[in-house]
């Protein structure tokens, strides 16, 4: 395959003009040391994005991109059902819903100090994390449809945190029209010890600083001001999630064919949004959505149990929770009109504008509250959606820094005892079962991810509120 | 377990898998002790506990996909990490045998878990006189 010709828009878009079997052209909105950055398979793979069935606009790819399955990760993809519009497996990825919610603490980073060690080490007692980690809730199957049909609503009603968490999660905390009967005994079963689990890899719990405000009035409604400590939570729908995605690549591989789609990568594995195997993916994997919404639900209950020894008086306050990689059923204007749309967003996050009715009450003047998560050693930013963003690619914005090595070439590089040491005497507490995670986790491993937030909020896909800095890193 | 050879091969956010040996089935083996490489230092468990495994597919890199997902299933019901196994492939069949342990966080010290196999760089084929499978898997 010839690589696609990528020509320059302005200083952060980029586009690949449709050519041969795209259906629309790509674009990547980045500035020109990221574009250099990106592996040239990242283009390759969204111009093939833009040649399935149904496609809406564009294929985007937001600042942190890089090379995925099917879709690049930072993939953004929108198709119309009406149009024969697909629903795409690669389009959403394996760890299904993986996302970070931030709480408010009430806590200044001084309070924190005075205890840190001691907050560090309890949180790493107290939240199950790392590879073969198990939760303290073991779900009968009665009780496990019951989770995967209220998602962190299920967990509220079981007392794992409060009514008004809900309020301030995507989708008001459970997905609806979805489908356990979909869902194999596999991957039920692959959760059953899984629930409140950190997983592994790039998941993590954070106590972290807010060191700079970029957007006075945001920020107020976002409750944050320099100096505060926030929790920021890191993680997904887990095994569950992970086998709903191995089972249905294989289905939709072995479907494509037979339903007429030529996929020019298997990884593109799609279904029609209006055919049953579409209808029976979108069904599990709102499940799972719902199986990751419950899981950082509870694992904000731990880290308020954690707060509340240390804190006694502290009340730990969802600010919001966004979810990365999913495909969603929205409204968007295109050209003039409203379409009923089916948005892909992989390691990508939902970043809706001023006024949508999806966003909080307390933001919705603001817009959308859009969390990106960094790495252990560098900074995370809230961001907010912005009228643009929804014009520019269905209102999506970057979803964290994106790897610039790979796991095998860090793993050479650095040792995980090195790295500890080298961020704890910067202040940074990192607290791991897994001195090689650790290394491959090295922030150097990964992109800059400052550059990646000036990028989104210069392309107008989303503005900067916030900048946080990690104090205790718990390690998945 | 016939002889061959296990290796990590770069992917942008992941880790690509590959085994060879003289036969597909010492191939498909390697690329599970490269599977269980990703995780722990298969050195580090001990073969105590067998498990069966079976899968069928049309051909066989979906197969070699097959494959490794059923370990990762097994890995992540069980709470156990493999380190022999013994391959038989009959057309597009296979039935495995996987000898490990549970998960040990102080003796294994895992770094990261692998939530599937995938069909990216995914390719089983015959050169110079030996197999190689390989594909990246998703961590």
């Amino acid at each position: 395959m010839t690589e696609p010709t990528v020509i320059q828009l302005s200083e952060t878009e980029w586009e690949i003009p449709a050519r041969g079997d795209m259906r629309v052209p790509a674009f990547v909105f980045a500035d020109k040391t990221l574009v250099d950055g990106m592996e040239s398979r990242v283009f390759e793979q969204l111009a093939n994005v833009a040649k399935l069935p149904g496609i809406v606009a564009g294929a985007f790819a937001m600042p942190d991109a890089h090379w995925g399955y099917g879709f690049p990760i930072g993939g953004v993809a929108a198709f119309d059902p009406d149009d024969g519009g697909v629903v795409s497996m690669g389009g959403v990825g394996f760890d299904i819903s993986c996302g970070v919610r931030t709480l408010l603490t009430g806590l200044s980073a001084d309070d924190i100090l005075a205890c840190q060690s001691q907050l560090a080490d309890d949180l790493l007692r107290r939240i199950p994390a790392g590879v073969g980690s198990t939760g303290a809730i073991s779900l009968a199957p009665d009780e496990m449809d019951a989770m995967l049909r209220g998602g962190a609503r299920w967990a509220v009603e079981r007392g794992w945190g409060e009514n008004a968490d809900l309020d301030r999660t995507e989708e008001h905390g459970c997905m609806t029209d979805t489908h356990p009967e979909f869902v194999s005994d596999r991957a039920k079963e692959r959760q059953k010890q899984e629930m409140g689990t950190l997983g592994s890899g790039n998941h993590y719990l954070e106590v972290q600083r807010v060191t700079r405000i970029y957007d006075g009035a945001a920020a107020c409604a976002f409750g944050l001001k320099v100096g505060d400590a926030v929790v920021s939570i890191h993680c997904g729908s887990r095994g569950l999630g992970h086998q709903i995605g191995t089972e249905a690549l294989r289905e939709m591989v072995t479907a494509a064919p037979k339903l007429g789609i030529r996929l020019p990568d298997r990884e593109l594995a799609c279904a029609p949004v209006n055919s049953e195997p579409g209808q029976r993916y979108l069904g599990a994997m709102r499940v799972a959505i719902n199986c990751a919404l419950a899981n950082r639900q509870i694992i904000t209950h731990l880290a308020r149990e954690v707060f509340a020894r240390h804190f006694p008086k502290a009340s730990l306050v969802l600010l919001y929770d966004v979810s990365h990689n999913t495909c969603k059923a929205e409204v968007h204007e295109v050209d003039g009109r409203c379409r009923h749309l089916y948005v892909h967003r992989k390691g990508a996050t939902r970043a809706f504008g001023p006024g949508h009715p999806e966003i909080p009450r307390a933001y919705r003047d603001a817009g959308q509250p859009v969390l990106i998560g960094g790495t252990m050693g560098t900074a995370s930013y809230i961001l907010r959606g912005t009228e643009a963003g929804m014009k520019k690619a269905f209102g999506s914005a970057c979803h964290g820094a994106g790897r610039s090595l790979s796991r095998t070439a860090a793993r050479k590089r650095w040792q995980g005892k090195d790295i500890v040491t080298s961020l704890a005497d910067r202040g940074i507490l990192i607290r791991s079962h897994s001195l090689r995670g650790v290394a491959e986790e090295a922030p150097d491993a990964y992109k800059d991810v400052g550059a990646v937030v000036d990028a989104a909020d210069a392309a107008g896909l989303a503005a900067k509120v916030a900048r946080l800095e990690p104090m205790i890193c718990v390690k998945g | 377990m016939t002889d061959g050879d296990w290796e990590h091969f770069e992917h942008g956010a992941d880790i690509g898998v590959r085994g060879s040996g003289p036969t597909v089935e010492a191939a498909f083996e390697q690329a599970a002790l490269a599977l269980t490489a990703v995780i722990v230092d298969p050195a580090r468990v001990a073969p105590q506990t067998e498990i069966e495994v079976s899968c069928e597919a049309t051909d066989l890199e979906l197969l070699l996909v097959d494959w490794l997902n059923a370990l990762i299933y097994e890995m992540a019901s069980r709470r156990m990490v493999f380190s022999a196994f013994d391959v038989r492939i009959d057309g597009n069949r296979l039935a495995a045998k996987a000898r490990g342990e549970a998960v040990d966080t102080d003796r294994h010290a895992p770094a990261v878990e692998v939530k599937g196999a995938t069909y990216t760089e995914l390719r089983v084929d015959f050169r110079d006189g030996r197999w190689y499978a390989q594909c990246v898997v998703d961590v």
